[in-house]
């Protein structure tokens, strides 16, 4: 605030006056950048836009201007400046910062007017009574937008014109007394009213340079030379211009973006950012006095990068259009930051953002399960059986018996491997003669056999309460292997059939249909090292 | 008799006429279909039912997991995904590999008791896109299986329909009753060696002489529902067939025979 130029309303008849506050972001471009860094805060800013390498400076901060930079410059040149951080212009931050500032003006009033990106005017009509005076007013409006990260210029006046175009030349808080604006307005230099270019040259080739020079001007001779936009320069400069608000509708749907140059890729500082995001949105909620009932999370996805913070093998599939979008719906609606914030942490710990995921890649390709809720059922049978009892089988290059781990499934839609109409007459065609592959089943762990042999060949077998004579035998097939480790293993294995008399009922893992004689292949093996017999399974 | 019968059939049509156009008239379900990959049984069957409940029943060495892995290998190698929901974990990955089952297509679940089982068949269910869920109880007691209160299957049954998914249920014996589109019984035949007993000089030859070769299966239909597109054109309706008609025949190779040929003929 300065001193200088703040008057007080002292009569209470003052308050009956119209009254409108107007808001003012100076260096709107760059306090939107440093909004969403406030580490640039003290620094020099200088912004660039273009396409590269055709960058050119845009906009600098005070900082910056005395440090010599200048708009035009490229961005070569401006890197020069080792003292002046530079960054690129972000369209999505500027929405951002206008979207808050609006927020600081709904804040105290329902009647605000969208008069520009960087200013907005709102009515203080019937707020002395809430906020108390208008002088009052202004520095709960330049608090609030302090708040939200931006530092305004607060003019009130009786006037709109007078108001949106003294904030613009006068810094800090100003009120304008009723009757004054001319007088106020007279010191300011006519670019407050951001006229046409042509129009200030004009206006500087005559030596008019403050909007009291302006004033002086008659106003028919301005006609004639700059038409209707000298006459609207002559009464603003004279603050006799009088139009009413243009109301802006209030929105419910606060957002807020970042851009950043480097690619995120662990969830640390993916949470810092959302934590300083999260701040901001909080922030303009209290200022509307609402707490958020959702949050809408949106990712774009680096191309060049694998996003190595999400599991390998993730069951994605990459898109042109990279982007994660996800809805979470609060059970209350809150305002707290630090409570989103580890629900977002909690939420990206178990779904990490990745691409979007279809279901079905081709027209004639066959459906898989949703990845989404195949991992919930996953994890539903991992709950019910054990982590290491579900998932997709993988053989392991060993020759050990039963040799192979269980991983995790990912499901793909890749086009089958019998392309016709009849699938099934082909197939049957193709492995109809060979006959289906005799399948053998093992019994985990082995049960213990005992094995009568006869000229080293098995002729009896009992285990598992289940007896029977072999009536033709294949083996002994030696395998061995490891012997370096503990857990070497070292077999004599045998296929044998067997035909079972009869069946008892105290069996474990035989548990027989009928008690009439069964046939059954198994293959049963002879533990050289436990010095054991064992089966191994059955083939079936 | 057949006078009498013609009448009250007449009757019985005139009494209808206008509302039910053929009430004799026999009307099977005509179903999309799955084939097992074996000749023998895809034509007495006419394939795995899409959205039903498939019981597959025998003794031990029957051929119910030969059928599984075919089952397995058709629906992987036609890009569907699949689950095994393996009631003794005797699933065989290298059997299951040599049957032509993309591995990396199916979902293995292995229990330790009924209970499991069924839960984790529920939620497969519940999570739907499968192309085949099989639910192999063929290790666990025919008594504990047949404790399985009727409503269960019933709810399967229901779960799948109208869906592309096949719900197979291995066995010993056939439990699911009348909630099973198709019932097959499985048994062994005879088993093939290499070479015959009663040639074999010396009974413990390691040769390849003395491999096993795989088994001769019979298969028998013992109830079906479903009327299929295969089944259309063999026949005109499962009423109609012999009893002959009900069993096929077919044999099963083991996986090292292909090796064995190779290697005689090479030599």
């Amino acid at each position: 605030m300065s001193p200088n130029t703040t008057q007080r309303f002292r009569s209470p008849l003052a308050a009956l006056f119209m009254a409108f506050a107007s808001i003012y972001v100076p260096d709107f471009s760059i306090q939107a950048v440093v909004r969403a860094e406030p580490a640039l805060r003290q620094q020099a800013v200088a912004l660039v836009d273009g396409c590269p390498p055709l960058e050119k400076v845009v906009a600098v901060n005070q900082a910056a201007a005395r440090a010599g930079l200048d708009l035009g410059m490229t961005k070569s040149q401006a890197m020069q400046f080792r003292s002046i951080a530079t960054r690129s212009r972000s369209c999505k931050q500027e929405q951002a910062a206008h979207a808050a500032l609006l927020d600081v003006g709904w804040s105290v009033s329902p009647r605000v007017e969208d008069t520009a990106a960087d200013s907005i005017v709102v009515d203080l009509t019937g707020l002395a009574s809430l906020f108390g005076s208008n002088e009052e007013i202004a520095n709960l409006l330049a608090q609030r937008a302090s708040d939200l990260g931006l530092i305004v210029h607060v003019t009130v006046s009786s006037n709109l014109e007078v108001a949106l175009h003294a904030a613009r030349g006068f810094p800090g808080i100003t009120v304008i007394p009723p009757g004054d604006e001319s007088q106020r307005l007279a010191a300011l230099p006519v670019q407050v009213f951001s006229p046409p270019l042509d129009i200030i040259e004009t206006l500087e080739r005559w030596g008019v340079r403050t909007c009291e020079a302006l004033a002086k001007l008659p106003v028919l001779d301005l006609s004639e030379r700059l038409g209707q936009q000298g006459v609207r320069l002559h009464q603003w400069s004279r603050g006799a211009s009088l139009r009413s608000m243009i109301l802006a509708e209030p929105k419910l749907c606060f957002e807020e973006e970042i851009t950043l140059e480097y690619a995120v890729e662990e969830l640390e500082p993916l949470a810092f950012l959302l934590g300083r995001l999260l701040d901001q949105l909080c922030a303009r909620l209290s200022a509307r006095s609402l707490s958020a009932c959702a949050i809408h999370l949106r990712f774009d996805l680096d191309a060049s990068c694998d996003h190595e913070f999400l599991p390998p093998q993730t069951p994605t599939r990459r898109l042109d259009k990279k982007s994660y979008e996800k809805l979470l719906t609060l059970p209350v609606p809150t305002r707290d930051s630090k409570m989103l914030l580890k629900l977002l942490r909690l939420h990206l710990q178990s779904d990490p953002p990745s691409a979007p995921r279809v279901m079905q890649e081709g027209l004639f390709l066959p459906s898989v399960p949703d990845p989404e809720k195949l991992e919930l059922t996953i994890v539903r049978l991992a709950n019910l059986v054990g982590n290491s009892q579900v998932g997709s089988p993988r053989l392991i290059d060993s020759h050990r018996p039963d040799a192979f781990q269980v991983c995790r499934i990912f499901p793909r839609c890749d086009a089958p491997q019998i392309h016709q109409k009849d699938g099934r007459q082909k197939s049957i065609g193709v492995l109809g003669k060979r006959g289906p592959v005799t399948a053998f089943r093992v019994f985990r762990p082995s049960p213990r056999a005992k094995v009568t042999l006869r000229e080293g060949c098995p002729v009896h077998i009992s285990f598992s309460g289940m007896h029977g004579e072999v009536t033709a035998a294949s083996g002994p097939w030696r395998t061995s292997g490891e012997w370096w480790r503990e857990d070497a293993w070292h077999r004599e294995e045998w296929d044998v059939e067997i035909h079972r008399p009869s069946v008892s009922s105290a069996n474990t893992i035989e548990n027989a249909p009928s008690a009439g004689p069964q046939k059954g292949v198994y293959r049963i093996y002879y533990d050289v090292v436990g010095q054991a017999w064992f089966v191994a399974g059955m083939y079936d | 008799m057949a006078v009498n019968v013609a009448a009250l059939r007449f009757q019985v049509e005139t009494a209808l006429a206008g509302r039910v156009p053929a009430p004799f008239a026999h009307r099977s379900i005509q179903v999309e279909t799955a084939p097992f990959n074996i000749a023998e049984i895809d034509q007495l069957t006419g394939g795995l039912p899409h959205g039903g409940l498939t019981e597959i029943s025998g003794p031990f060495s029957s051929g119910r997991a030969t059928l599984l892995l075919s089952a397995l290998a058709s629906r992987t190698a036609h890009a569907h995904v699949c689950a095994l929901v393996d009631g003794r974990d005797t699933f065989d990955p290298y059997s299951a590999e040599a049957a032509g089952v993309k591995l990396e297509r199916l979902l293995w679940v292995r229990c330790r008791n009924i209970d499991q089982c069924l839960q984790a068949t529920d939620l497969l269910l519940q999570g739907g896109g499968f192309g085949l869920i099989a639910l192999d109880l063929s290790l666990l007691s025919p008594k504990m299986v047949r404790y399985v209160p009727l409503n269960v299957w019933f709810r399967f049954r229901r779960a799948v329909e109208n869906t592309s998914t096949i719900l197979l249920l291995l066995d010993q014996e056939s439990s699911a009753g009348s909630c099973a589109s198709l019932v097959l019984r499985l048994g062994l035949e005879s088993c093939r060696w290499a070479t015959p007993q009663t040639q074999r000089t010396l009974f413990s030859t390691n040769s390849c002489a003395c491999l096993f070769g795989g088994s001769q299966l019979h298969a028998e239909l013992a109830h079906s529902r479903v009327k299929s597109a295969t089944w259309d054109h063999k026949a005109q309706s499962f009423t109609r067939m012999n009893a002959t008609n009900h069993v096929a025949n077919f044999r099963t190779r083991t996986m090292w025979r292909d090796f064995r040929e190779t290697v005689i003929e090479t030599k």
